[in-house]
C-alpha cells in the first residue's frame, strides 16, 4: 500500500538542495497547520465573524443579518473569511500534511529501511500534537471514533479485500479461522482474567476495577489490527503463506471483537454475565460474521451486475464499485454486523466479475484510487494516533500498563503455539517453529483498539483514561518495538521471503491440469473431497453466475485463455514502454522463436513472400467491407465530450507504438511464424486488451503452399463499441483449414508493417493505417491486405 | 463386501502396505472401492473407469483413465499399455497421490517430487518416447480447454506454442534459427516446474472413510 517514491540522485548536490527545499516547505506547512488547527479549535474563533463583512454591525455581537443599516462603508476589496471554509480547509490541510510527510520519508534514503513508516508517522503525529500544545491551543480530538470507523478505516479494508489473493486465503481458511476466532477469544480471556487477578492484589490501588471491565479491556486489546499488520508486513516481504495467515487473522477477528465488545459493554452495567448471555453471545457471533459476509456478498453481486451494463458509460464505472462497497460497509455497521467482513466479502465477490466487465482504464483507475485512498488513510491514522497520544487525558499506572504489555505478549505466544499444535494435525504443509514465531511476533495492535477504547462511555467506565493509556502504550510497544525489529529478525531467521517469480504459462497450464487430475482421482476413489467441491463450485459459477454477471460473451472464456491474454497484453505494454528498440519482449519472453520449435515440414520459403491464393470473390468482399467501414469512419466526429472517453483504449502510446514497431520490423531480419488468437468474440474486453502485437519476434512467414485462406485479424473494437464486429475475421475464417498454423497479419496499405495486430477501435485504426503513408518501401503496398 | 476379506487378503494387504506406504485401513478402503468399480471382479478395465458418472465433466478424463493403464506408472520399467489392471496396479497408481509425510529429508523430498512429476510427464508423453513434443503438448492444452467450446480449440494451439517457446527459452537459452527443439525432456520438465510445489499440491486425502458405503460416485 505504500507507494514507493524512488529517488534517483543524478547529481548529489542538486538533489540535496531539492530535498532541503522540500523539507523546508514541509516544516513551514507544519507550523501553519499547527497554528491553524490549534487556533481553529479554540473557542474564540467560532464567534469571530467575517471581519470585512457585507453588513455593518452597529451593535457588537449582533449577528442580525436582516437589519441592514445603510451607512455606507468603503466596499471591501479583500476580506478574510476563514470560518466559511474552515472544516474542509482543515481536512485538506491534514491530508496534505500526511502526504507530505510520506513524501519526506522517502527522501531520506536510509530512514525508511530502518524504521517502518508507521513509526515515523506516529512520531510526526506526536510532534504536531506537541507543537499544538506548545502553541497554547487545545489539541483537536482528531481520532474521533466516528471519523475513524466511517471514513478512515473503509478504504484500507476495501483495498485489502479487493486485492486479497483468494486462492491462498481459501486454502488456509481453516487455519486463519482458528487463529482469528479461537486465538482472539483466548487472548481476550487470558489478558482480561489475569489483569483482573492482578488488580485484586493489594498494593496496586486498582481494586475498583471489576471483572467485566477487565474482560472488556482484554477483548479490546487482544485483536490484531489489520492496519498495523498491513503497514509493517508490506515492507518485510515475507512469503505468501505467513502474510496471508497474519493478515487474514487480522481481518477475520473483527467479528469476534465486535461481539465481545458489545457483550461486555452491555453487561458491565449489570455487573454479571449469565450462561444465557454466553449462549446469546455465541449466536450473536454467528450472526455478526455470517451476516456481515452475506451483506457484503449481496452488494458485491449488485456491483457486478451493475457493471455489466456500463459499457456505454465507462467514465463512472469505478464509482459504482466504490459506492457499492462503502454502502455494504455502512449497511453492515447499521445492523452492528461486522463491517470489515462485509467489505472483504464485497470486494472479493465482485472482483472476478467486475474485472471481466470494466474497461482497462477503469480497472487502472480503481486500482490506483484504492491504493491512494488506503495509503492516505493509513498515514492519517498513524499521525492521528500520535496527536491523540499528546491530546488525550492520561492516567498512567505503572502496574496496569506494564502488566498489560507483558500479558499481551505472553498470551499471544502461548495462543499461537497451542493453536499451531492442534492445527498441524490437519494441515498438509505444517507450520514450522519459525512460522509460528513470525505469526506470534506479527500480532500488532493498532488504531482500532484505540478507537474502541475511545468509544467507551465515561460514566460507565471511570477507569477509561487508564484503559486508554494502557492501549496506547501497547500500540506503541507493538508498532515501535515489534515493528522495527521484525525485519531484522526475519532476515536473521532466514524466513522464506516472497517469491517474485512471474507466473509462467506452463505453471498456469499445470495448475489447471493438476486441479482436474486431482478431481478425477477423487472421483475415481469415490471420495468427495476438497477438489470435488471446488470443481463443482467452479462449474456452478460458470454455468449460472457468470452468465448473469458478465457482459456479453465474455463469460465463456476459460481461465487459461484469460491468463494467456493477460500475459500477451502485459508484454505488449512492456514493449510500448520499453521503446521496443533494443530488447524484444514477446508474449513469451524468449530468444527462441517459433521456427525453433516447429518441425520443419517444408523447405524454407524463397526470399519474397508468396501470396496465398485469394479467390476473386473473396477479395472483392474484403474490399467492399473495408470501404464501407472507412466510410463510416469518416463520418465520425471526434469532439470533446465530458461523458465519454476517447474511443480507443490505447491511444496514449499508440502512435509511438506503431512507429516503434515499424522500426523494430526493419531491424528484425528473421521471420518466423506468427501466431495469434483469432477472436471469435466481438465484444470481449480482455481479448481486446490483448490484441496488441505481443510477439515482435513472430512475424508471419508465409509458407510456400497456401494453407487455405488465412484469417485476417483486425483488432477488435474498444470495449465501448461492442457492435463493431470482427467481420473480416469471420469472412476469412470460412473454409480455412484450421489445423495448420494460421499466421495472421494485417498489413495496411500505407504502412508496410507485417505481423501486427492492432489495438484500438477497428475503424479509426484502419483509417489511420490506411491513410497514413508510412515509411515503408515494400512493394506489397498496392494490396489492401497481405494475408 | 466384508465377505471378500479373508486372512489371505489381510496378509496381502500388509505386504502392500509395506511396499506402498499406505495404512492398512486406507488399503482396505481402496480395495472396497476397487471391488465396487470392477463389479467384484479381479481386474478393472477401461470401461469400468469410464462409467463413473462424475468423471463426465472432467476435460482430461481420457488422459486420467489412460494413466491407470500405462505401464510406466506401474513401477515397471516397461512402456506400453495394459488392458486390465488388478488391485495391486490400481494401488500403485494411487501411491502417486499420497501426501508428503512430515519430516522428510531433502533427498526424500526430491525423490517424491520426481515421482509425482514423472507421473504428470507420463500423462503428457503419450507416445512414450521420453519427450513431450509440440503435438503432444498441443493436445494437452486442447484437452484442457475441450469443454470451452470453439474458442478453446483455436486458442489452445497458441497457448501450447507459447508455452513451448517458454520451455525452450528457459532450458536452451538462445537458439539459432536452424536449430530445432525436439521436445520437453523430463529434466526440462523438472526445471520449468521448479517453483511448483508439487509435493504438497498433488495429493488426495485418503481419509479413513468407508467409501463403499457412501453414496458417491457409483460406477453404475
Amino acid at each position: 500500500m505504500s507507494v514507493r517514491v524512488v529517488l534517483h540522485s543524478p547529481s548529489g548536490s542538486r538533489s540535496f538542495l531539492e530535498r532541503g527545499l522540500l523539507l523546508l516547505v514541509m516544516l513551514i506547512f507544519l507550523e501553519g497547520t499547527v497554528l491553524t488547527l490549534g487556533a481553529a479549535s479554540s473557542p474564540d474563533i467560532s464567534a469571530q465573524d467575517n471581519t470585512g463583512g457585507h453588513d455593518h454591525r452597529g451593535i457588537a455581537g449582533s449577528h442580525d443579518h436582516t437589519n441592514y443599516t445603510y451607512t455606507k462603508k468603503a466596499f471591501p476589496v479583500l476580506s478574510l473569511d476563514y470560518h466559511h471554509i474552515q472544516v474542509p480547509f482543515e481536512i485538506s490541510l491534514w491530508v496534505l500534511l500526511a502526504s507530505l510527510m510520506k513524501l519526506g520519508f522517502h527522501l531520506i534514503p536510509r530512514l525508511s529501511s530502518i524504521v517502518p513508516e508507521s513509526c515515523l508517522l506516529i512520531v510526526v503525529g506526536l510532534l504536531v500534537g506537541g507543537l499544538i500544545k506548545l502553541a497554547g491551543e487545545e489539541v483537536p480530538p482528531v481520532l474521533d471514533s466516528n471519523l475513524f470507523f466511517l471514513c478512515l478505516l473503509p478504504p484500507i479494508i476495501l483495498d485489502a479485500g479487493y486485492f486479497l489473493p483468494i486462492r491462498p486465503f481459501m486454502e488456509n481458511i481453516g487455519t486463519i479461522l482458528m487463529f482469528a476466532v479461537v486465538g482472539t477469544l483466548w487472548n481476550a480471556f487470558f489478558v482480561g482474567g489475569l489483569l483482573y487477578a492482578v488488580c485484586q492484589i493489594e498494593g496496586t490501588y486498582l481494586s475498583q476495577v471489576e471483572l467485566l471491565p477487565c474482560l472488556l479491556f482484554g477483548s479490546i486489546i487482544s485483536a490484531v489490527d489489520p492496519v498495523a499488520v498491513l503497514a509493517v508486513f508490506e515492507e518485510i516481504h515475507i512469503n505468501e503463506l505467513l502474510h496471508i495467515l497474519v493478515f487474514g487473522e487480522s481481518l477475520l477477528n473483527d467479528a469476534v471483537t465486535v461481539v465481545l465488545y458489545h457483550l461486555f459493554e452491555e453487561y458491565s452495567g449489570a455487573g454479571e454475565v449469565t450462561p444465557m448471555d454466553v449462549v446469546l453471545g455465541v449466536i450473536c457471533f454467528l450472526i455478526v460474521s455470517l451476516g456481515g459476509i452475506a451483506v457484503g456478498a449481496i452488494y458485491g453481486i449488485l456491483a457486478a451486475f451493475t457493471s455489466r451494463f456500463t459499457s456505454h458509460t465507462r467514465v463512472i464505472e469505478p464509482l459504482f464499485m466504490f459506492v457499492y462497497s462503502y454502502m455494504a460497509y455502512l449497511s453492515a455497521e447499521m445492523f452492528h454486523l461486522s463491517g470489515i467482513m462485509a467489505l472483504i466479502a464485497c470486494g472479493a465477490v465482485m472482483r472476478p466479475y467486475v474485472e471481466a466487465n470494466i474497461s482497462h482504464k477503469s480497472h487502472t483507475t480503481v486500482k490506483y484510487f484504492l491504493k491512494m485512498w488506503s495509503s492516505v488513510s493509513e498515514t492519517l491514522i498513524f499521525i492521528f494516533l500520535g496527536v491523540a497520544t499528546v491530546a488525550g487525558p492520561h492516567a498512567w499506572n505503572w502496574t496496569f500498563v506494564s502488566v498489560t504489555v507483558i500479558l499481551c505478549l505472553v498470551s499471544r505466544v502461548i495462543g499461537v503455539v497451542g493453536l499451531t499444535f492442534i492445527i498441524n494435525k490437519f494441515r498438509i504443509v505444517k507450520l514450522t517453529t519459525k512460522d509460528q514465531f513470525i505469526v506470534a511476533y506479527g500480532g500488532l495492535r493498532g488504531a482500532i483498539a484505540f478507537s474502541l477504547g475511545y468509544l467507551l462511555d465515561k460514566d460507565l467506565f471511570p477507569m477509561r483514561t487508564m484503559f486508554l493509556t494502557a492501549i496506547i502504550t501497547e500500540i506503541f510497544f507493538t508498532v515501535f518495538v515489534q515493528g522495527m525489529t521484525i525485519k531484522p529478525l526475519v532476515d536473521l531467521l532466514a524466513v522464506k521471503k516472497k517469491q517474485e517469480a512471474k507466473r509462467s504459462i506452463n505453471e498456469e497450464i499445470h495448475t489447471q491440469f493438476l486441479d482436474h487430475l486431482l478431481t478425477g482421482i477423487e472421483d475415481i476413489c469415490g471420495h468427495y473431497g476438497h477438489h470435488h467441491w471446488k470443481d463443482k463450485l467452479n462449474r456452478f459459477n460458470k454455468k449460472y453466475i457468470k452468465k448473469c454477471l458478465i457482459a456479453g460473451e465474455r463469460y465463456k472464456e476459460p481461465q487459461l485463455i484469460a491468463f494467456y491474454h493477460k500475459m500477451e497484453f502485459k508484454q505488449a505494454i512492456e514493449l510500448v514502454e520499453s521503446g521496443g528498440g533494443v530488447k524484444l519482449p514477446s508474449a513469451v519472453p524468449s530468444q527462441v522463436s517459433m521456427q525453433n520449435i516447429q518441425p520443419k515440414k517444408l523447405p524454407p520459403p524463397v526470399a519474397e513472400r508468396a501470396l496465398p491464393q485469394f479467390t476473386k470473390g473473396r477479395e472483392e468482399e474484403i474490399r467492399k467491407i473495408l470501404r464501407s467501414n472507412l466510410q463510416k469512419t469518416r463520418q465520425r466526429l471526434r469532439s470533446y465530450n465530458r461523458h465519454t472517453l476517447v474511443a480507443d483504449p490505447f491511444e496514449d502510446g499508440w502512435n509511438d507504438f506503431l512507429l516503434k514497431k515499424q522500426r523494430l520490423i526493419e531491424l528484425e531480419k528473421k521471420m518466423s511464424n506468427y501466431l495469434t488468437v483469432p477472436g471469435a468474440i466481438p465484444d470481449s474486453p480482455t481479448m481486446c486488451r490483448a490484441r496488441l502485437a505481443s510477439d515482435p519476434n513472430a512475424f508471419y512467414n508465409i509458407k510456400a503452399s497456401s494453407d487455405g485462406v488465412p484469417t485476417i485479424q483486425v483488432d477488435l473494437a474498444s470495449p465501448q463499441s461492442p457492435d463493431s464486429v470482427n467481420m473480416l475475421n469471420e469472412e476469412g475464417r470460412e473454409g480455412a483449414d484450421r489445423d495448420e498454423d494460421q499466421g495472421l497479419m494485417m498489413k495496411p496499405a500505407g504502412k508496410g508493417e507485417k505481423g501486427e495486430e492492432e489495438g484500438g477501435n477497428k475503424n479509426p485504426g484502419l483509417m489511420r493505417c490506411l491513410s497514413d503513408p508510412g515509411p515503408s518501401n515494400e512493394d506489397e503496398e498496392d494490396e489492401p491486405f497481405l494475408p | 463386501m466384508g465377505a471378500s476379506q479373508s486372512a489371505g487378503t489381510e496378509h496381502e494387504f500388509q505386504d502392500l502396505a509395506d511396499r506402498t506406504g499406505f495404512s492398512l485401513e486406507q488399503i482396505g478402503n481402496i480395495n472396497k472401492r476397487f471391488r465396487q468399480l470392477s463389479n467384484n471382479e479381479e481386474t478393472l478395465s477401461r470401461e469400468d473407469l469410464a462409467s463413473i458418472p462424475a468423471l463426465d465433466n472432467n476435460p482430461i478424463r481420457a488422459q486420467i483413465i489412460n494413466a491407470f493403464f500405462d505401464k510406466r506408472n506401474l513401477h515397471q520399467n516397461e512402456t506400453g499399455t495394459v488392458q486390465e489392471i488388478g488391485f495391486e496396479e490400481f494401488l500403485m497408481v494411487m501411491t502417486h497421490f499420497r501426501p508428503a509425510a512430515m519430516g522428510l529429508t531433502e533427498e526424500e523430498r526430491e525423490n517424491l517430487r520426481r515421482e509425482k512429476l514423472r507421473f504428470l510427464f507420463n500423462m503428457h508423453d503419450t507416445d512414450s518416447d521420453g519427450t513431450i513434443n509440440l503435438e503432444e503438448y498441443r493436445r494437452v492444452v486442447e484437452e484442457l480447454l475441450s469443454k470451452a467450446g470453439t474458442i478453446g480449440q483455436e486458442t489452445a494451439k497458441a497457448i501450447a506454442d507459447a508455452a513451448m517457446l517458454e520451455v525452450a527459452s528457459t532450458t536452451r537459452g538462445k537458439m539459432e534459427p536452424d536449430e530445432f527443439y525436439e521436445g520437453i525432456t523430463f529434466e526440462n520438465f523438472l526445471q520449468i516446474l521448479n517453483t511448483f510445489d508439487i509435493e504438497t499440491r498433488m495429493h488426495v486425502r485418503f481419509l479413513h472413510m468407508d467409501t463403499a458405503t457412501l453414496r458417491c460416485g457409483k460406477s453404475k
